[in-house]
């Protein structure tokens, strides 16, 4: 069995899915800024399920790196099985308005650094007829609103590409599922968000990531609920929404 | 940085319930930024919020939640020894390390506690008559204090610090890492004799003859009963079974299943539990034991209770005190006893599953709990302020015999009876005086006990 490359293994919900790929016995690279962090992560990993774990360096936004890092992680773990995508950032709206490069800095990392690294990926698996690609992606991507549609517009950027992937790779035998996670309770929103019934902790997302990789599903809204609430959302007339305060 | 949640939060018996800003970091590092921002006068540790009164609260200041600071740091297999973050809960240990011939040295009625919260409130389980308290298998820790540092702790680095903290409802700093000795153990499973007892006499005589027999003994006492049979209770006391006492169909003898969970979905309304409903439980409970010896899984034996989820809604909205004392051996605890008994039959103040057990020596921390003798504690369910008056008869009768409160589960306790109880109270406010000169670390407790 190859190992798992996880990109962001510092967020929340990587942190959550990671657990739960270790625990079924899954050999993971941990992707991320934060050296520090992901070593002691490698302790507590091994410690608790007894597999190997191996960490590298990766920041998103440099591109240049991106072509090493992944031949790294390939000769590091010897073989992958597969991919989730997990990083991303969400900058205030009005910031993202007002300064163009809150924005960009957005759009680079959830979009622009996921084309550049993915397209690396989608050869790799492509080429070993197997395997799997994962993104997180979000229900902010589904529908633009005013308090956040540069962030949302970064998702559904990552939604469309995931898609036009999945539709490339279903011939090569490689699994590509979307993540569309509604609020869940990470330091990305932890005293941003207004405290919510709708918020979900973390392991919830990753239960619905790693059933999803079982069953192989295109895309997952977790939990569950949105993606009805994004369904009536989506259908609401534009005429209407507009005047909305959402 | 500096994002925190300003809400009301409890602790397990929702009482008191209180505004507080609450930071939730995920390294250590954070913890140390975050008290280095001052956005907070006072500022207090809550890990996962299993005592059941105001220990780990801070009305309108800082409270720093340690559940996400949960790495396991180190483990040595020979020793037994590890190494984790403060965060870690005892559930997590028992996870892990059970599969592999590893349990907890010190389990309290629940596993649902950190690491962290077992060394400031110094648990105790029902080995204490034989193992004392928690804190006897910490061998070090790494304490983040008000100056900002980080300071290792042990008995023999910095000692009187380490005995600040062990009990010290997080009075010294936040506790970042501790070292703890694991025990091994060969099967998932424990040998329980079961024997009951007519009244308090008898119980307290078993316990007498033979509890150096059992690793681990409590009782399960009726608080309702009266006259020949008050303190009626039935003694539950076992040992880790060996290998050897597995039954053939037990292929893996470590392997445990977590029971099955049930969730009480809401508040119950207050007048569920009232004296008929106890006395008519306490009644089916009491008969349903026959003298006996069993096989008993430990999540079964240690944590009877966690199977039920949120099962403090019980008790209703208003929230419950627990009310948990020790008398000393040496002060006559059978009248102590006899008399908080009576005085609870009396009241008809129902209490289901109060707590009867018999325990070791007092240890060396400032304001660690149990003494040897007894210790009784039962649930009581708010019904009006009458409570709380009665609540300060009972301070009466434990310090009559020389007795005190268990402060991880008090929220009532007036300041002149806690010094009485806990007579070397000043040289943690000496020590605060030296360490902590600003109460950079104060909570609700620590205010109302007149600690800070
Ligand atoms: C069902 C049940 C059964 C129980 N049975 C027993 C028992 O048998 N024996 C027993 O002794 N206790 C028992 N308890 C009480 C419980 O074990 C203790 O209160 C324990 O300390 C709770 O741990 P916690 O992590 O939830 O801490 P909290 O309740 O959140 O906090 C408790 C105290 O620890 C401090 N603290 C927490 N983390 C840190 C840290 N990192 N650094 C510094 N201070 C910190 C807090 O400030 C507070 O003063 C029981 C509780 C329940 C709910
Ligand atoms: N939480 C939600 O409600 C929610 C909802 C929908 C979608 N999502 C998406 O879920 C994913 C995970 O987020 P989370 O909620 O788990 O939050 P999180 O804990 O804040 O995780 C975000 C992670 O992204 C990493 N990151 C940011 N910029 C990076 C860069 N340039 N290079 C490499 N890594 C970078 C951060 O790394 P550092 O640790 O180094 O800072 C951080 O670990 C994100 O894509 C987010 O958009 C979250």
């Amino acid at each position: 069995m190859g190992a798992i490359l996880v990109l962001g293994a510092t967020s929340d919900i990587a942190k959550a899915t990671i657990h739960k790929l270790a625990a079924k016995g899954r050999d993971l690279v941990l992707a991320g800024r934060r050296m520090d962090e992901m070593e002691k992560m490698k302790r507590d990993l091994e410690i608790r399920y007894q597999v190997t774990i191996w960490i590298e360096p990766f920041d998103a936004l440099d591109f240049d790196w991106h072509e090493t890092f992944f031949t790294r992680c390939v000769e590091k773990a010897g073989k992958l099985d597969g991919l989730l995508l997990m990083y991303g950032t969400m900058a205030d709206q009005k910031e993202a308005e007002q300064d163009f490069s809150v924005a960009k800095q957005m759009i680079d990392v959830n979009y622009s650094s996921a084309v550049s690294i993915l397209n690396l990926a989608a050869d790799y698996f492509e080429k070993r007829k197997a395997g799997f690609i994962c993104g997180v992606s979000s229900v902010a991507g589904d529908k633009g609103r005013k308090s956040n549609y540069i962030y949302g517009s970064t998702k559904s950027a990552l939604t469309t590409y995931l898609e036009g992937l999945r539709n490339r790779l279903h011939a090569s035998n490689v699994h590509v599922m979307t993540i569309k996670p509604g609020i869940i309770d990470t330091k990305m929103t932890y005293g941003v968000v207004e405290p919510t019934p709708l918020m979900a902790p973390p392991e919830t997302a990753a239960n619905d990531i790693v059933k999803g990789l079982d069953r192989k599903k295109e895309t997952v809204y977790t939990p569950w609920f949105w993606l009805f609430i994004m369904l009536i959302i989506k259908h609401l007339p534009e005429k209407w929404f507009k005047r909305t305060d959402l | 940085m500096g994002s925190y949640i300003t809400k009301e939060i409890y602790a397990w018996g929702k009482y008191p319930k209180e505004t507080c800003h609450v930071y939730r970091p995920e390294q250590p590092e954070e913890v140390k930024s975050i008290l280095g921002s001052r956005e907070q006068e006072h500022w207090i540790a809550y890990g996962l919020g299993r005592s059941y009164g105001d220990a780990p609260l801070n009305r309108g200041h800082g409270v720093i939640q340690t559940e996400r600071l949960n790495h396991m740091l180190e483990f040595d297999a020979d020793t037994g020894l590890l190494t984790c973050e403060a965060g870690v809960s005892l559930d997590e240990i028992i996870e892990v390390f059970l599969p592999r011939g590893y349990f907890l040295p010190v389990t309290p009625g629940t596993k649902y506690v950190t690491v962290g919260g077992a060394i400031a409130n110094d648990i105790h389980g029902k080995n204490h008559h034989v193992d004392g308290c928690f804190s006897e298998f910490v061998h070090s820790f790494t304490l983040l204090t008000a100056s900002g540092d980080v300071i290792r702790c042990s008995r023999e680095e910095n000692r009187d610090l380490f005995y600040a903290t062990v009990g010290g409802i997080g009075l010294t700093g936040v506790i970042l890492t501790a070292t703890i000795q694991l025990i091994r153990v060969e099967t998932a499973y424990m040998n329980v004799t079961y024997e009951k007892a007519r009244n308090l006499d008898e119980a307290l005589e078993l316990f007498i003859q033979n509890d150096r027999n059992y690793k681990y003994s409590v009782a399960w006492i009726d608080c309702l009963a009266k006259g020949d049979s008050l303190g009626r209770s039935v003694l539950m006391r076992g040992n880790h079974a060996q290998k050897a006492d597995l039954p053939h169909m037990i292929k893996d003898p470590l392997s445990f299943k977590q029971k099955q969970k049930w969730a009480v979905p809401f508040d119950f309304p207050s007048f569920t539990l009232n004296s008929y409903s106890v006395k008519a439980f306490n009644q089916v409970y009491y008969s349903s034991y026959q003298n006996s010896t069993k096989l008993v899984d430990m999540t079964s034996f240690f944590h009877p209770l966690d199977s039920i989820r949120d099962w403090n809604r019980l008790y209703g909205g208003n929230g419950f005190v627990q009310y948990q004392a020790v008398f000393p051996e040496d002060q006559r605890p059978e009248e102590g006893l006899r008399t908080l008994l009576t005085r609870l039959s009396d009241a008809r103040v129902s209490s289901f599953l109060a707590v009867l057990k018999s325990s070791g020596p007092a240890n060396e921390g400032l304001l660690s709990f149990p003494m040897k003798g007894y210790t009784l504690a039962l649930d009581i369910p708010i019904k009006g302020p009458a409570l709380f008056r009665f609540l300060r008869e009972l301070d009466e009768i434990v310090l009559a015999h020389g007795g005190r409160v268990y402060l991880a589960k008090d929220s009532t306790l007036e300041p002149e009876v806690f010094q009485r109880m806990y007579p070397r109270w000043r040289d943690m406010v000496n020590l605060k005086k030296d360490i902590d000169p600003h109460g950079v670390f104060s909570s609700s407790m620590s205010r109302r006990l007149g600690l800070t």
